[in-house]
């Protein structure tokens, strides 16, 4: 019992290295970072002023309400792309720095490492996706009298467990293929976000993609904080799109280490597992 | 228990020669074992299988055939209990150059449990004993000569107390000065530490001073084993280099042979 208990403490703090070393890597890019940000702000509003487009050429929409669900759409595409890009920089980044060797040959699981990436890219990402929504919300001065943004924060915290799942599948990607793996994580991330209602309702889709859409996690992701900021919904009213979200967690946590343990064992066979790849 | 045990190892590589898939063997059925606090040196040219053999050792590599054992831990089937003893120094420094080496060291030890309490005092005392200077400490790595990087190595493998220290060309492209400094931190680490060592180096002069016994690897096989004055008995020879010669038929620094230069595309 107490060797588990000494072994669960290594792990924790190793899953703590994995975020304190991003938090030093945030720090010495913290311009770059501003910059980054100051690109999403400007893709956001480049999304965002098709609402108001709609109204200038006549179209009859309740143009708040048109604004805020594409800004909703747009910033949990932000947030999705950061937690994605986060988990498949886990292997990239090492490779391309040259210590990928040394994470991977160090007393540490694969959940913990990877988890303390999903740790501080959900961290990170929440920072970056409320500033986001605040900065581009003031932009439009959008109000938000009945909005319940507890919920809405709680239904991303809970989705981000599928987001992190299905990061750890994308992060094997650079293992396979040292030279594209990474990009192939923007592809995962736009097939996810396509068939789950990013900037329209998934009723909009062929009968095939709502059937995608009803297993990915960012559809109930969107529905559930479109319903908390746009009316107002309680967590409870709000369960119909939470129980999906844990099952799919749920399911996608330890398919996601599967995947990246299958992808591990390859890289050691065919020697990918060192910086040229 | 012996330190190292590997018996018959094997490891190939595929690498496609236009539609074709060569297999290149990289080790050949590589037997030897090393006692605990014991030093050996292998030599060999770019190509021989030395990196490779520091690989499956350190379990970044699985084996296509035979067995390696760290302390009595299997590489692959125990390979976290052979992570928490072995830790390597390779020819390459391999940090996040835009962190500084007490970053770069914290976040490692976390890696093997090491709390903030216990590396907020021993980074600053490995650092030094190291040699490296302290008001460098918090200098982007990227700053650093080759020689300092190196020392950053070196106290990252320090610091987690490796009892199987992987040393592979530790000191290649270090000035003369540095060289020495390393190779005296390696003898220190030995001394103090009681840490089995395995150096693979293209160093001939640096295998002889620091191992008790040196070995051949050539195109994957290990040609011979012994302290390096039995190896010069052995080839007649009256030194390193011209065993080396005679062992394989070739010089230390020949590398313009064909099949070397195709086996280097993929071991190197």
């Amino acid at each position: 019992m107490r060797a588990v208990a000494l072994e669960l403490k290594h792990e924790l703090i190793g899953l703590a290295g994995v975020v304190e070393r991003n938090v030093y890597l945030t720090r010495r890019y913290i311009y770059w970072d501003l910059a980054f940000f100051v690109w999403t702000v400007a893709n956001t509003l480049t999304i965002v002023f098709i609402a108001k487009g709609i109204e200038a050429s006549g179209g009859n929409i309740d143009v708040d309400r048109a604004t805020t669900t594409l800004l909703i759409g747009a910033v949990v595409w932000a947030y999705l792309g950061i937690i994605f890009e986060f988990l498949t920089e886990t292997v990239a980044w090492e490779r391309w720095e040259g210590t990928i060797e040394y994470t991977f040959m160090a007393p540490l699981s694969r959940a913990m490492h990877l988890g303390g990436s999903g740790v501080f890219a959900v961290l990170y990402g929440l920072v970056r996706a409320i500033l986001l929504f605040i900065v581009v919300a003031a932009f439009f001065g959008l109000a938000f009298d009945d909005a319940n943004f507890t919920a809405a924060l709680v239904i991303l915290i809970v989705a981000s467990v599928s987001f992190f799942g299905i990061g750890m599948m994308t992060a094997v990607l650079p293992l396979i293929s040292p030279e594209k793996g990474a990009q192939l994580g923007f592809v995962a991330q736009g097939m996810l976000l396509v068939v789950s209602g990013v900037y329209y309702p998934v009723e909009v889709l062929p009968e095939w993609m709502q059937w995608l859409a009803k297993i990915s996690p960012a559809t109930y992701a969107l529905d559930g904080i479109r319903a908390a900021i746009l009316d107002g919904a309680s967590l409870g009213s709000l369960w119909h799109d939470i129980w999906p979200l844990l099952v799919i967690g749920a399911a996608c946590i330890p398919l996601g280490l599967l995947i990246f343990g299958r992808g591990e064992i390859y890289a050691k066979r065919h020697g990918k597992l060192k910086r040229s790849g | 228990m012996k330190a190292v045990e590997v018996h018959k190892l094997r490891k190939e590589f595929v690498r496609k020669d236009g539609r074709k898939r060569v297999h290149v063997e990289a080790l050949r059925g590589l037997t030897f074992d090393m006692e605990r606090g014991e030093c050996i040196a292998v030599l060999g040219q770019n190509g021989s299988g030395k990196s490779t053999l520091v690989r499956l050792l350190s379990t970044l590599l699985l084996p296509d055939g035979g067995t390696a054992r760290v302390f009595g831990y299997d590489v692959v089937r125990e390979d976290k209990a052979v992570r928490r003893l072995v830790n390597r120094v390779s020819v390459e420094a391999s940090f996040f150059k835009k962190m500084s080496p007490a970053e770069n060291l914290h976040y490692a030890a976390r890696f093997y449990g090491m709390t903030l309490s216990e590396t907020s005092g021993r980074i600053p005392e490995i650092l030094a004993r190291v040699g490296f200077p302290p008001d460098r400490r918090t200098e982007p790595m990227e700053n650093l000569s080759r020689g300092m990087q190196q020392k950053v190595a070196l106290a990252r493998a320090l610091l987690t107390s490796p009892v199987l220290l992987l040393l592979d060309e530790p000191t290649t492209g270090l000035d003369p000065r540095s060289k020495l400094e390393v190779q005296g931190f390696i003898r220190e680490m030995r001394a103090v530490h009681d840490s089995t060592i395995l150096l693979c180096t293209h160093d001939l002069a640096e295998a002889e001073a620091l191992a008790e016994r040196v070995g051949i690897l050539d195109r994957g096989r290990l040609l011979a084993l012994e302290t390096a004055n039995e190896l010069k008995a052995r080839f007649e020879a009256e030194t390193l280099e011209e065993a080396f010669f005679a062992a394989t038929g070739r010089g230390f620094d020949d590398e313009h042979d064909e099949l070397d230069a195709e086996e280097r595309k993929v071991l190197a």
